[in-house]
């Protein structure tokens, strides 16, 4: 499967194309701010895969290891 | 509930692998022979030069003469003739010698006046380390020069240019030679004048000169009129004279080496009179000993030492590089050897047990252990191996309950593992009855949770055949032993599994327990001392096997060969691996054995090792499929999937005892989720077909999912469930909350059902929907938590 190129989603629900925003992620306590494709109107975000197996996964495992 | 020190220390204690080998422990100064021959098998002659002038007072001098006691002890002698270690020193010294790297002169804190008399080696040795350190030396020597009986050295002769270099870092270092000066009575200098003009004295004049001036120094002396001389400080009756060199070890015949070791721990003494230390502290391994590194040596091919090809010049560079790489070198690494997981963490258990005590131990900052303390599969084969038989299995299922103790266990480590033992102990899939048509059960069969899941066909055949065979009524117990709980360290969730497992069995009358998995045998033995277990194999060796017993079955073609893989849980189970025998020649079958069975190994499974490092699973597992061509034969569940699952052809013993046809050896990796729907249509087919109840309807309809099988490989690697699939789907659908990527016109979608977050790509297909995609992530997305 190929990645979906975010500025290619469109929220179903709201039929509006997805446009980056901050959004809060958080985990065991920790909260940061990061820019994700999230729908303006009803403001749900996508997490691409890249940055939950990449990125998200790094700061989860740094975070338990705390 | 941490870790406790006296334990930890304990432990590294038995870690055998920082003892020095045989050669540093046999020579008399623990010069670091292993050193030395690391630097020179690559070449480097002058790293090699200065591991020689650390230790070799008089490096020119000793690499040419010292009776190298080491050479008697080095291991290499057992697999072709001992490393020449004393010429290999030479050749560090004829092409690698820097003056910038002999030791250096210190400042003494307070500097004394020290007398030593004789300047043989162990006078100069002794004179030299204490100017060295800082101390003012004066070295009285009758004869007309220093070092006299080496300038007459015949075997062979030295050269004068060598011995003078050697005797310069003396003469830097400031010490005073006062040559054709005798020590004695009406001679040049009276003993008495130097015990009241210096600090201390050294008295190394060889054995005649030594008891003459013993007795005009008023020590005590031996019968022979030596001095007495304390073996452990050097020191003699009178607080400030200390003796040795050849005086003390004649008659036995002059030793360099023995000489040059008498004046270095004499030093040693005297710098500690000085400090006003103790003379005898930290003074155990002074000498030669021999070492408690356990080296096996049978692996290496026999290579004789290399000639110098110019004995008189010594070994060239090459020829010092080639003998250099003669020296093994001595380790031990016995488990390194063995494990994976040992290996892929790049040291050795005493090093580990302390990072994982430190580890245990951190209240700010990162634990970077976690993982090591996490993927050890506890399966005991370095303990098997380990020539100290040191446990590290054991300790790193202390370290997680400790860890789980201190709240301190990763989540994402064990959860699916955790979730799916849920599963198997849930109402979905246990199961607690008498056999149909029977109040009261002698025998209790309990398949365990894996061999429900793989294959459930089996469990119903093996339960037929026990109820037909056993008198008296055989239960069924279906549930889990708690196993992945006792792994993960979560010791009060396994002793809750273990109480209800318990319960169900007391409710059914104490029957004697019947596993069909070896981890549930030896964990209700260890754990439930009350109940009576067996295992399955044994019973069956009693009972017999279904019809065609001793014919060869179908699926074994005459001639084929089976190596039997035993669980690493049957390494203490002699009886039970002896009944898998005897069944497969009941059968007929011709079966190898891979290497000694005590010293099987995990299939990965174990200790949750899978779940935490794939990755050392996997080469576990690798390792293990290729010590044997032939297709396996084992009679664990997991052991034969997870096989199949890294393409080795496996057959469980079941698939040859009760024929279910086919090809079992190829029979795929079930994989996790299709094993918890076995698990639980086993628990419902049964109930209908033996108790005659019909399950519940289920009132949902679940859509169908269809995944490729790179999908569905994806899934199991990413530990996401087909439940978990169509839950996400299932939710997507009904709440409308999806995203559509214009270009695949695909769906993307997530749920967080319990402490995970799915995403799943997939669209509508005919009959259900395709699932293109799928991955998971800890952390909760937006201000409520979403998704
Ligand atoms: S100094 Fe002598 S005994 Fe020590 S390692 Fe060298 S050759 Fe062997
Ligand atoms: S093989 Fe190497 S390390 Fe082992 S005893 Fe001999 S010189 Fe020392
Ligand atoms: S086998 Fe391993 S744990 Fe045992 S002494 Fe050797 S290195 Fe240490
Ligand atoms: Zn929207």
């Amino acid at each position: 499967m190929t990645a979906p190129d975010p500025s290619r989603l469109v929220c179903a629900r709201c039929a509006v194309p997805l446009s980056p925003g901050k959004v809060t992620v958080s985990y065991m306590g920790s909260s940061f701010e990061v820019e994700l494709p999230r729908c303006p109107r009803c403001l749900r975000a996508f997490v691409p895969e890249d940055l939950a197996l990449g990125k998200m996964a790094q700061v989860e495992q740094a975070l338990e290891e705390k | 509930m941490p870790l406790e020190r006296q334990r930890v220390q304990d432990l590294e204690a038995r870690c055998i692998e920082e003892q020095p080998p045989a050669c540093t422990a046999g020579c008399p100064i623990h010069l670091d022979v292993r050193g030395m021959t690391d630097r020179l098998r690559t070449g480097d002659m002058a790293g090699g030069f200065a591991i020689v002038a650390r230790f070799l007072p008089f490096p020119g001098i000793l690499s040419r003469i010292c009776d190298h006691p080491c050479e008697l002890v080095c291991r290499r002698e057992e697999a072709g003739e001992s490393v020449r270690i004393n010429d290999l020193e030479r050749a560090c010294v004829d092409h690698g010698y820097k003056a910038s790297a002999l030791p250096r002169l210190q400042r003494a804190q307070k500097r004394r006046k020290v007398a030593v008399i004789g300047a043989g080696l162990s006078g100069m040795t002794a004179a030299q380390d204490l100017a060295l350190k800082g101390h003012e030396v004066v070295v009285f020597e009758a004869e007309r020069h220093a070092l006299p009986r080496i300038r007459a050295w015949k075997r062979p002769p030295l050269p004068e240019i060598l011995i003078e270099t050697d005797l310069a870092l003396a003469t830097a270092a400031a010490v005073t030679i006062r040559i054709a000066t005798a020590v004695g009575r009406g001679l040049d200098i009276a003993p008495d004048r130097l015990l009241t003009d210096y600090d201390a004295v050294f008295l190394a004049a060889g054995a005649k000169a030594s008891i003459v001036l013993a007795g005009e120094f008023g020590v005590s002396r031996a019968q022979d009129g030596r001095p007495e001389i304390d073996p452990l400080t050097f020191g003699t009756s009178h607080p400030k004279l200390f003796a040795g060199g050849s005086l003390r070890y004649t008659p036995a015949v002059y030793s360099p080496i023995t000489s040059t070791y008498d004046g270095r721990c004499a030093a040693l003494s005297i710098d500690r009179l000085f400090q006003g230390a103790s003379l005898v502290a930290n003074r155990d391994g002074q000498g030669p000993y021999p070492t408690r590194l356990f080296t096996r040596t049978e692996g290496y091919p026999p290579l004789p030492a290399l000639p110098a090809a110019n004995p008189a010049r010594g070994y060239s560079a090459a020829e010092a590089q080639a003998e250099a790489a003669r020296c093994f070198p001595c380790h031990c690494l016995e488990c390194i050897k063995v494990c994976d997981f040992l290996a892929h963490h790049g040291s050795y258990p005493k090093r580990y047990i302390r990072e994982i005590y430190n580890n245990d131990g951190i209240v700010k900052g990162a634990r970077k252990a976690n993982r090591l303390v996490n993927s050890c599969s506890l399966c005991g084969l370095c303990e098997a191996v380990c020539p100290e038989h040191l446990p590290m299995g054991d300790f790193c299922l202390e370290a997680r309950q400790s860890m789980v103790g201190q709240g301190k266990m990763q989540p994402s480590f064990h959860d699916f593992a955790l979730q799916d033992m849920a599963f198997s102990t849930g109402e979905d899939c246990s199961l607690a009855r008498h056999q149909p048509g029977f109040t009261k059960s002698a025998a209790l069969f309990f398949p365990g949770c894996q061999l429900a899941g793989s294959s459930p066909d089996h469990v119903a055949a093996v339960y037929a055949h026990l109820c037909d065979r056993l008198d008296g009524g055989v239960g069924l117990l279906l549930g889990c032993c708690g196993a992945p709980a006792r792994w993960s360290g979560r010791e009060a969730l396994f002793r809750d599994t273990l109480e209800t497992l318990a319960g169900q069995w007391r409710s059914l009358g104490r029957p004697d327990v019947i596993t069909a998995c070896s981890s549930c045998f030896s964990l209700l033995r260890t754990h439930l001392p009350d109940m009576t277990v067996r295992s399955l194999w044994t019973t069956l060796e009693r009972t017999g096997l279904p019809a065609g017993v001793g014919l060869p079955h179908r699926t074994a073609p005459q001639g084929a060969v089976l190596a039997i893989h035993d669980p690493c849980t049957t390494r203490h189970e002699p009886d039970v691996r002896a009944s898998v025998r005897a069944l497969a020649r009941l059968k007929g079958l011709a079966v190898t054995e891979i290497g000694d069975p005590e010293l099987t190994s995990c299939c990965g499974f174990g200790g949750l090792m899978s779940f935490v490092s794939p990755r050392v699973a996997d080469l576990t597992l690798d390792r293990r499929a290729a010590a044997g061509s032939d297709d396996f034969l084992t009679y664990c569940a997991m052991c034969r999937d997870n096989f199949a699952r890294r393409g080795k052809r496996a057959l469980h013993l079941l698939d040859l005892l009760f024929d279910t046809g086919g090809d079992p050896a190829s029979r795929a990796d079930p994989g996790f989720s299709s094993r918890q729907e076995n698990r639980a249509r086993l628990r419902q087919r049964l109930l209908a077909s033996l108790w005659g109840e019909a399950p519940e309807p289920s009132t949902d309809a679940q859509p169908a999912v269809h995944l490729a099988d790179d999908v569905r490989d994806l899934a199991e690697r990413r530990q996401i469930l087909m439940t978990d699939v169509r839950a996400v789907i299932v939710h997507a659908e009904e709440s409308g909350d999806r995203f559509l990527d214009g270009d695949s016109g695909h769906f993307l979608a997530c749920l967080r059902p319990r402490t995970v977050t799915f995403w799943v790509e997939y669209a509508p297909c005919d009959d259900g929907y395709q699932v293109f995609g799928l991955y998971s992530h800890r952390m909760t997305v937006g201000p409520e938590g979403r998704p």
